[in-house]
């Protein structure tokens, strides 16, 4: 015991004395959180909008008040062509046209109706979609607005409300989704790349031969990772509730729970993944590379599982991180209990128990 | 000259023997590509719902039956417990709730304010955003439907109205694929890229044999062209396959020059590889240098514009992208293949590029120590 | 041996980093064609001073040519008459055996033709031309290290350094490594070479011995055993190194 005592401390040593990692170990996910927060968002917001006004009178500019005064777009270019448009669209200066009827002020007010064409550049479908549909909110209150006191009709209107994020925050979902590829990404890279750095270096063999059993090297190996990754759980979570205001309604015991066993998924993953790579460069590789993307990507993170293909939701079902996430935002956002994540906790616990065993076979057949 | 020459023989060498490296260098960022460009979509499809109708009219029927028909909904339940319903929700079995209250018909025909009430599972906001979306809009139809309607009825009224209609140009089947594809491209490359040079040098001080070179009279600029070349030779080889499964399997039309986007892949990679090989000068492990990489390639990536619009971000945001090269070549990219840009159009991004690329290209030069 | 011919002449050289000196006013003169042994003890600052000779590190202060050349001013130019061997075994493990050779011998500028032709000769000198083709990683510590000294003199160097050359391999490969030392030395090369064997101080022609980053003597081994009234060099050895007050 006070061997292994020793080793620990050897460990902890070798990555605390390495100030730049550990600088960017700790700051990264402050500078995710931040980013996040802070500068990337899916909302639109002063999108580059382009004007072909055939008709110029106060109508059309009262409208295009009004669209640029919602926040959403801005007025950056003026044309008086239609042949104009396609060159500023390629030119990358405007996502969008809007090009008002000849006449615009006559057929608006003899009737029956006005008309304005909203041309996007669609290229990017998803922002294609949402300036139309704020397009078509705004000129519908308009609409409204000037027909104010003649009856028109009566809508249906649609009250909405918001299940477990009221203002569909986006950094609700940055919270977890960032704990997840984070925890994911060091823990299973960090042991990764120092096991197989031992192996390159040579200095596995010594530890091999040294009267300290393999599981204590292992355990030594990733004792530090645990802690240090715990603590970047700790920063996430306090940061994004006292900074963004994510709540944590359900038991934050059992958040930390669920939040190790998670650590130590990734961290067994970094073990299996420094046994079957025989230098740093391939672990590296493998744990930052063929992880990061998928982590991103398909745990349900920034794009929505449902929507994609059959068979990728399918292969997402291996993705450790798809799971975790689900769980903390139950935990998180909805303040569930227990009893509603104990599946997806039992995979966790599989996927870890099932890469350990994997390792553990993969390293006797090497000592064979 | 002579000197590059054996230092690139010694480099491909190095790079075509490791057996175990090959296939991470060439193979999987092709499989990521072709896999991926199908995750990163924001395309609608199967939303759940549940429908609490308490009123059971003609009107709360036809809205219904609406939803029944769009291929982007898929009535899970018809029920008159909210309860029930907000239990569903709670367990993610469904992804929205519609409720209408008794009286709900008689409001409409009315014309009193009548209300439909959905609740949103918003756990996941993105796709919350977009059910609540695409809900309003089936209701808004219904709206208008209503309208019409109306209007016949109290005919010559002077109503006045300002219509729209709308196309989408570049993309008219709004594909997400053509979007997502450059890009996820340009991120194979980049990553691909950056470690790869961000190891290479540092690697050779962890084995020692970077004293044996720097006690030897090569020049530093001969040393760095030697390393950065076969990046290049890696870059374009993996541009080229994801340019050729884009044309041929995906069928996204490329519009614009090929022979440009090379132009621009050339000039970028001189960057991110400059970048790789500086890191590399500056770190002592391997492991100090992937970190390093790792910590610049998420932020570069987070903020290029790859899954979320880059002029949605505050001023400064924007004004730190100025140094962000992903964002330049994700940027020019697009609009080569996607509009067709030519030369003139993506002048400007490409001169600050150059800029950038001279700069780090540069930088490591100047920080490549011969001696301590 | 010529003793008009300096090839490397030192004049108060210190290396400091921050608070601790590594080389303590170190003055020496090296000449044409000797073995030139340095000797100490781990830390003692033999490798930071061969480093500075090479051009592989600054020195804080001091006057030091090396063949000719000022290592300040003149390093590149020097770099081209200097060979060197690392404390790190240096090839590339994954290249091998021509491809190490032809590699560090085409950044000294050799060409194609040179270099196959000596590397022939060279092979056949070691008996490895079997192994020609042989990746560098498979081959035992021995085989690597001659290699590695005859590419470290593959370009004629006038000067080569080697830094503990023969750490870890078994006596007859040492002794073996000997003759491909002498032999280079027949051939004019000067010889500079770290070592803490002490046998493998008898065969240098002059040694000096560093303890604590200083030179504490430098003389021919017998002159040395001579002074200290020892029998051998080890006992010089530890006779100074008590002087240390370095404790491990």
């Amino acid at each position: 015991m006070k061997r292994f005592i020793g080793f620990l401390k050897k460990e902890f040593y070798h990555i605390f004395r390495d100030k730049r990692s550990m600088l960017i170990l700790f700051g990264m996910p402050v500078v995710q959180l931040l980013l996040f927060g802070f500068v990337i968002t899916n909302e639109l917001k002063d999108v580059k909008m382009a004007v072909l006004d055939h008709s110029k009178d106060e109508y059309t500019s009262e409208i295009i008040n009004k669209i640029v005064s919602s926040g959403y777009f801005k007025l950056v270019e003026n044309l008086d062509n239609i042949s104009q448009v396609d060159e500023t669209f390629r030119k990358g200066k405007t996502k969008l046209v809007l090009v008002f009827e000849p006449d615009f002020r006559k057929k608006l007010v003899k009737g029956p109706h006005a008309s304005v064409q909203i041309l996007t550049d669609a290229s990017d479908p998803n922002i294609a979609n949402m300036e139309v549909s704020y397009l078509q909110g705004i000129l519908q209150n308009y609409n409204v607005e000037i027909n104010r006191g003649k009856q028109v009709t009566n809508q249906i209107i649609p009250k909405t409300r918001m299940y477990f994020n009221s203002k569909l925050e986006s950094v609700y979902m940055f919270v977890p989704g960032i704990m997840a590829t984070i925890l994911m990404l060091v823990s299973a890279m960090m042991t990764s790349i120092s096991i197989a750095r031992e192996k390159e270096m040579g200095t596995m063999e010594i530890l091999l031969v040294s009267p300290l059993r393999p599981l204590q090297i292992i355990l030594g190996k990733v004792t530090p990772y645990l802690i240090l990754s715990f603590i970047n759980t700790l920063v996430i979570i306090g940061m994004g509730y006292f900074v963004f205001g994510v709540p944590v309604l359900g038991s934050f015991v059992l958040l930390m729970a669920e939040s190790v066993l998670f650590i130590l998924l990734a961290l067994s993953l970094g073990i299996f993944i420094s046994t079957i790579s025989n230098s740093q460069q391939v672990a590296m590789m493998l744990s930052m590379f063929a992880l990061m993307l998928p982590t991103i990507l398909l745990s349900g993170f920034i794009f929505p599982l449902r929507n994609m293909p059959l068979p990728l939701q399918i292969f997402s079902n291996i993705i450790p991180p798809r799971w975790f996430i689900i769980i903390i935002k139950n935990i998180m956002l909805k303040g569930t209990g227990f009893e509603f994540i104990w599946k997806e906790t039992l995979i966790l616990i599989g996927m870890t128990a099932g890469l350990i065993g994997l390792s553990v076979r993969k390293f006797k057949i090497r000592l064979e | 000259m002579r000197t590059i020459k054996y230092i690139l023989q010694k480099e491909f060498l190095q790079i075509f023997r490791n057996k175990s490296m090959l296939p991470i260098i060439f193979a999987m960022p092709i499989i990521q590509l072709c896999v991926l460009v199908f995750a990163a979509t924001f395309e609608m499809k199967n939303t759940n719902l549940y429908i609490v109708d308490q009123d059971l009219s003609s009107h709360s029927r036809q809205i219904i039956s609406k939803f029944e028909a769009s291929p982007f909904f898929t009535i899970k339940h018809t029920d008159f417990s909210i309860k029930h319903a907000e239990d569903e929700l709670f367990k993610d079995n469904v992804d929205a709730i519609l409720h209408f209250e008794n009286g709900f018909g008689n409001a409409v025909d009315k014309k009193e304010a009548a209300s439909v009430q959905v609740l949103v599972n918003a756990i996941d906001a993105s796709a919350a955003g977009l059910y609540n979306a695409y809900i309003l809009s089936v209701i808004q139809d219904y709206n208008q439907k209503l309208e019409s309607s109306i209007q016949t009825t109290i005919k010559k009224q002077a109503v006045q109205q300002v219509q729209n209609t709308y196309s989408h140009l570049f993309n008219p089947e709004m594909k997400y694929i053509p979007y997502m594809l450059p890009g996820i491209l340009v991120l194979l490359i980049t990553v691909i890229g950056l470690f790869l040079s961000a190891m290479n040098v540092v690697r050779e001080k962890e084995i020692g044999t970077i004293e044996q070179i720097n006690v030897t009279p090569i020049k530093k600029y001969q040393f760095l062209i030697g390393k950065l070349i076969p990046f290049i030779f890696i870059g374009f080889f993996e541009l080229g396959i994801g340019l050729i499964l884009a044309a041929f399997v995906f069928k996204i039309p490329i519009l614009g020059s090929v022979w440009l986007i090379y132009l621009v892949a050339f000039i970028y990679l001189l960057t991110i590889l400059g970048i790789g090989l500086f890191i590399s000068t500056q770190t002592d492990t391997q492991q100090q240098a992937m970190f390093i990489a790792w910590f610049f390639m998420i932020i570069f990536i987070l903020m290029s514009g790859l899954f979320t619009p880059t002029e949605s971000m505050p001023e400064w945001g924007q004004k730190m992208n100025l140094l962000n090269p992903v964002a330049y070549f994700i940027k020019i990219i697009r609009m080569i293949m996607l509009k067709g840009s030519g030369f003139m159009d993506i002048l400007k991004d490409l001169t600050i590029l150059s800029l950038y690329s001279i700069a780090m290209l540069s930088f490591a030069t100047n920080r490549y120590k011969k001696t301590n | 041996m010529n003793t008009d011919k300096k090839v490397i002449s030192v004049r108060n050289l210190y290396k400091r980093f921050g608070s601790f000196t590594a080389n303590d006013d170190l003055s020496f003169d090296v000449y044409k064609g000797e073995i030139f042994g340095f000797l100490g003890a781990n830390g003692a600052g033999k490798t930071t001073a061969m480093k500075i000779l090479c051009g592989l590190s600054y020195p804080t202060s001091g006057e030091i040519m090396v063949a000719g050349l000022d290592v300040y001013k003149q390093r590149e130019e020097l770099k081209k008459n200097i060979g060197y061997m690392s404390q790190k075994f240096s090839l590339y493990e994954d290249l091998t055996v021509f491809e190490n050779i032809r590699f560090y011998a085409g950044i000294y500028g050799m060409s194609s033709k040179e270099i196959k032709t000596k590397a022939d000769e060279l092979l056949q000198k070691l008996g490895l031309v079997h192994a020609r083709n042989k990746r560098i990683g498979e081959l035992p510590l021995g085989w690597k290290q001659k290699l590695a000294f005859s590419v470290a003199i593959f370009h004629n160097p006038g000067i080569v350094f080697l830094d503990e050359p023969t750490g870890g391999v078994d006596p007859v490969t040492r002794r073996q490594f000997w003759d491909l030392i002498y032999e280079a030395s027949r051939a004019g090369i000067t010889v500079f070479v770290t070592t803490h064997y002490m046998d493998e101080a008898e065969y240098c022609d002059r040694i000096s011995i560093m303890v604590d980053g200083r030179i504490e003597a430098l003389d021919t081994p017998e002159a040395l055993k001579k002074h200290f009234k020892a029998k051998d060099m080890d006992e010089v050895f530890l006779q100074l190194a008590r002087k240390s007050n370095y404790q491990e």
